[in-house]
């Protein structure tokens, strides 16, 4: 048992063989130029602008460089997002964390803990994670009312968790689906428990496991918007809010939404750089099977 | 690896914790519109040095953006020491109607403040119950602005009247690839919507719509559609894209000649671009609303539950003392409603404002809270979008009554 | 020992359950009962802290479908519907170009692959910030082929109110009953290719008598009483290509890891029988990415029925040309403090969804659940 069983074939390594000539291969590149374009220039676009000085941003000089380098706008735009990064951090890390944990025992149970039921359960439960937010905005805020956590980060982060699970027990169902029974059989023979079996096998060999779940979750938290609107109040705002309001608002200067846009981005960003094959995976196991 | 993020994000969680002495005042004045507010804040922290005050702002065109969260946050059990509200039905026909609010009349007692605003004004912030707001300025909604020596430039004036601006100001001007009105996000639409419907329906019949006595179906207020159409024949055509102050400065720089908007583009344009009045900007009562004053208030109010609610009160009575007013008004380009308020402080166009204030009729804006009910007011945005897709007058009003039908206005 | 163990894993699932069942069921079935009420409707309920709610049956609703002023509800729909078209040809096609290209061996393919998925990474707000600089009226890229000398283009990306393909809202039903005849008339030919002619012969006629309706004018349906346009909005255009670059990528990986999967003997034996290279995709390596296809459709198709803050930080929460029914919800529930119509707006726009999601989640478990 070792990562390769974990890898349920998604990867995207290059094919080795198949030889392909001809004389059209400069087209092949020109496609792939004009691609590496279109997804870039916007980036282009947001770096100069977040570097010029606010005066220097007309719209008929768009694309060129700035004249002078005005790294003042992250300075600005850090002094105004730093809490609302905070707030992001602590949402994301702390529902991401319970979200994942959940999710690798609901995993254990339902693949190796068949019970009656659990073919209608699971379908039930990942139903969850297609529905329209909207569908239970107005029910969740009356409810995180009643309990007192309206309006306060750990709402938000109850809120994430509970509807993290579905796609996190779905990774782990399919990733613990993969570790032969045989291992548990014989771990149970030693006298294992339920939660020695997971403690002593399933656990160790769920690293993998757990940082695709962990990215993909992370990801999502930190970019979701529709219960960041409608469950914060001031202290509480992640990012998205925040750089939505100033760049929906009535800023006129458009160096600061970029560069607050820049720091929005970047931690799902470099996450995605670093780990960017465990990130692929998480997303090819979104589509309900893989 | 997780012991660690789960240790990391209760040391960060727990940093959350309450300050000794709160005060969370809500409103929608960033950016342009910050320092103003700042500087009431400035003076309430001075006298309550132990107090934290959170600024809690969301901003949006005319505090749409705002309302909708505010309105989570009340449904959430959640309110704000204080919040910033137009006088008028979005007070009455939201929050009081729905027994959110403290009644505020010991307040108004104590402080003289029945007696420092005018009675019209507390008229718009009451009813049998109670006074339910302080109110901390006044704003004009029907004012035209221009640029005097740029309309020289082009051989142009004031109009009188929309039908000579559709007939001579906007031909004329567009002629010399000038962009003749300027309007931007949807909002400002409707804010030009009621300039025109009071220019061509006159203070009563305006004042009959909202109340229920002169149908939306009514002729004169077709005629009223047929001629807002005809004004925004004379528009520029990328206007869902542009915020009310990138309309402004399309003024500024030349692009366009005119404008209708309220009066907080007076604070803008001296504070933020530091343009002088009377000579770098010109205005008007819109065309044909000479001697009305099509008004707005904001006012600040006590939310049933608010948390910390002897910091709230405080808080309110600064808002309606004549140091407050005169504190924030000037730097918010409004005027203060108090009729002590030192003029001296104010600049050109604030003491012209005043003195409107004080001889014009008085009619609400529909657009910024007083005149109708919310529901009236929001689905409005919906009226003005079947207008402008159809084109057509009879639509427009035939779906106006519908909403006003529909959310029984004026009952 | 094990009936113990069993037990104790049943215990501790139950609070995942527990969650999901209040969170996922309650709610939406909370959110149906608002939305058979009057909430909304009186305003001293509206925002009172515990509002006292009357049943009003299927009122929301009606007035949703048929009431004058929800045309915009309907051209949220038609929106929707435009959008989710445009958005799944480009991502897909996108998507699918970029995969082959990068399947030809070429160089720098990780960097190729990085640079074309990071979009994905990104929250809808910074994409929407972002491209809502790029297609300024008069900067961005309209203003790119200055670049090389060209003239500007003057195209009014998000703010146009151009609306083009309009249609009667009242020739839906006949629409939906051809689309309805075709896929019965698909149905007929497949049963008639495996010898079941009697369910051939049902489909058949079922065929028959939706396309007899359709083709009369649906007799006996009046949605309104007088004839209604709905069309594309032009201003979809400028989204759809934002949604289009964020999220191309993903389909792009979708069908990268499909080609990979295409055993490299079908296509060397393909190339054998004398296959051009285009044969060998047109032949082979297409057809086995149907099933790729049809789940990247369903995941992006849930996706932009849902899309709402994409639109919230491109065009703003209320502009109207560019609203569908997701920020509606938002606006009539917080904005005009009609909680019902929200939450009618709300059931609706999940049907959408779960007309979509429930038969695809049906299907790819029921493989499983044999296995």
């Amino acid at each position: 048992m070792s990562a390769q069983a974990q890898d349920v074939g998604l990867d995207l390594g290059r094919r080795r063989s198949g030889g392909r000539r001809g004389r059209f291969r400069w087209m092949i590149y020109a496609g792939l130029l004009l691609a590496t374009a279109f997804y870039l220039l916007p980036v282009y676009l947001v770096v100069v602008t977040a570097l010029k000085e606010p005066a220097a941003i007309t719209l008929a000089d768009t694309w060129r460089l700035p004249e002078t380098w005005n790294w003042g706008s992250f300075a600005t735009a850090w002094e105004a997002f730093a809490p609302t990064l905070r707030n992001s951090l602590v949402l994301a890390v702390s529902a991401t964390a319970g979200s994942a944990l959940l999710g690798s025992m609901n995993g254990y149970i339902l693949s190796k803990w068949r019970f009656p039921g659990a073919n209608v359960v699971f379908p039930l439960m990942l139903f969850g994670m297609f529905i329209p937010y909207q569908a239970i905005l107005i029910p969740l805020f009356q409810f995180l009312r009643d309990v007192g956590l309206y309006g306060d980060l750990a709402g938000l982060i109850l809120t994430h968790v509970v509807y993290g699970l579905p796609i996190t027990t779905l990774i782990f169902r399919n990733f613990y689906a993969e570790i032969p029974d045989e291992m548990l059989d014989s771990a149970k023979i030693d006298g294992a428990g339920f939660f020695g079996i997971y403690a002593r096998i399933l656990f160790p060999l769920s690293v993998s496991g757990f940082v695709v779940v962990v990215i993909w979750q992370f990801t999502q938290i930190w970019n979701e918007f529709l219960f960041a609107v409608t469950l914060t109040r001031q202290e509480t705002q992640p990012i998205t809010v925040a750089l939505a309001n100033l760049a929906g608002g009535e800023a006129v200067n458009w160096n600061l939404p970029m560069a607050g846009s820049i720091l929005a981005a970047l931690p799902t960003l470099l996450i995605y750089i670093v780990l960017g094959r465990y990130f692929i995976r998480g997303l090819l196991a979104g589509s309900v099977k893989g | 690896m997780l012991r660690h993020i789960l240790a990391l994000s209760v040391v960060l969680g727990f940093g959350l914790g309450a300050a000794q002495g709160e005060l969370e005042i809500f409103s929608w004045w960033a950016g342009d519109e910050g320092p103003a507010l700042e500087a009431l804040i400035e003076l309430y922290e001075a006298d309550h040095p132990d107090t934290e005050v959170i600024n809690a702002t969301v901003t949006g065109g005319s505090g749409v953006n705002a309302r909708a969260v505010l309105k989570t946050r009340m449904l959430g059990g959640d309110p704000p020491d204080s919040f910033q509200v137009h006088a008028g039905e979005e007070l009455i026909g939201t929050w009081v109607a729905a027994d959110r609010m403290e009644d505020l009349t010991p307040i108004f007692e104590r402080e003289g403040f029945m007696e420092a605003f005018p009675d019209d004004l507390i008229e718009l912030i009451s009813t049998d119950e109670g006074i339910w707001s302080v109110p901390v300025n006044i704003h004009r909604s029907n004012v035209l602005w221009f640029d005097p020596d740029r309309l020289d430039e082009w051989g142009v004036s004031v109009p009188n009247g929309w039908g000579e601006f559709i007939d001579e100001t906007c031909p004329a001007l567009q002629d010399q690839g000038v962009t003749p009105l300027v309007v931007g996000e949807n909002w400002t639409v409707q804010h030009l919507w009621e300039s025109v419907a009071l220019a061509e329906l006159g203070n009563d019949d305006y004042s009959a719509l909202f109340e229920g006595d002169l149908p939306w179906t009514d002729l004169r207020v077709v005629a009223a559609w047929e001629t807002f159409g005809d004004v925004m024949a004379c528009t520029n055509d990328d206007a869902a894209g542009l915020s009310w102050q990138q309309a402004t400065d399309r003024i500024v720089a030349g692009d366009a000649a005119f404008n209708v908007m309220g009066d907080w583009a007076a604070g803008y344009k001296v504070t933020t671009l530091g343009l002088e009045p009377g000579t770098d900007f010109g205005w008007a009562a819109s065309p044909g609303t000479d001697g009305t004053f099509m008004l707005l208030s904001d006012s600040f109010g006590l939310p049933v539950g608010a948390p910390n609610r002897a910091e709230a009160i405080q808080w309110l009575e600064l808002v309606g003392s004549k140091e407050g007013q005169d504190a924030f008004n000037p730097l918010k380009g409004s005027i203060s409603p108090r009729v002590d308020s030192d003029l001296s402080l104010y600049n050109a166009y604030l003491r012209s404002a005043a003195e409107d204030f004080a001889s014009d009729a008085k009619v609400g804006s529909l657009v910024h809270g007083t005149a109708a009910k919310e529901a009236f007011m929001s689905e409005f945005a919906t009226v003005m979008e079947i207008f402008l897709s159809t084109g057509s007058a009879d639509a427009a009003a035939n779906a106006a009554q519908a909403v006003a039908t529909q959310v029984g206005l004026g009952e | 020992m094990r009936t113990n163990d069993r037990l104790v894993a049943f215990l501790m699932l139950l609070p995942s359950l527990v969650l999901l069942a209040i969170f996922v069921y309650g709610f939406i079935g909370r959110t149906a009962w608002v939305s058979l009420t009057n909430w909304g409707a009186d305003a001293t309920q509206a925002l009172a802290l515990n509002p006292e709610l009357a049943f009003v049956g299927l009122e929301n609703y009606r007035k949703l479908f048929t009431g004058l002023i929800d045309v915009r509800f309907r051209q949220d729909l038609v929106n929707t519907f435009f959008f989710t078209l445009f958005f799944l040809l480009g991502t897909l096609g996108l998507g699918l170009g970029l995969a082959i290209l990068l399947d030809q061996k070429v160089r720098f393919e990780a960097v190729f692959r990085t640079i074309f998925l990071f979009p994905f990474a990104l929250a809808f707000i910074v994409t929407g910030t972002v491209w809502r600089w790029m297609l300024q009226p008069s900067g961005g890229v309209n203003v790119l082929p200055e670049l090389v000398g060209l003239p500007a283009l003057e195209i009014r990306w998000l703010t146009t109110r151009e609306q083009i393909w309009q249609f009667d809202w009242n020739t839906v039903p006949a629409f939906l009953a051809a689309g309805a005849a075709l896929a019965f008339a698909y149905a007929a030919w497949r049963a008639w290719g495996t010898g079941r002619r009697v369910r051939a012969g049902v489909h058949g006629i079922l065929t028959l008598g939706l396309a007899g309706w359709a083709a009369t004018g649906t007799p006996g349906v009046t949605l309104l009483p007088y004839p209604e346009p709905h069309g594309f909005n032009v201003a979809f255009v400028g989204i759809v290509i934002a949604a289009v670059w964020q999220l191309s990528g993903y389909t792009m990986a979708l069908y990268l890891a499909g080609l990979r999967g295409v055993p490299e003997e079908l296509r060397e034996a393909a190339r054998v029988d004398g296959a051009s290279e285009f044969g060998v995709y047109r032949h082979v390596v297409l057809p086995l990415l149907g099933p790729i296809t049809l789940s990247a459709m369903i995941i992006l198709g849930h996706i932009s029925l849902k899309i709402f803050d994409l639109i919230w930080a491109m065009a703003g929460a209320d502009n109207a040309t560019t609203d569908v029914p997701a920020l509606l919800m938002y606006l009539r529930s917080f904005r005009a403090n009609r909680f019902a119509e929200g939450a009618a707006i709300a059931i609706v726009l999940l049907l959408m969804v779960a007309l979509v999601i429930v038969p695809y989640l049906r299907s790819s478990l029921k493989g499983e659940v044999r296995r």
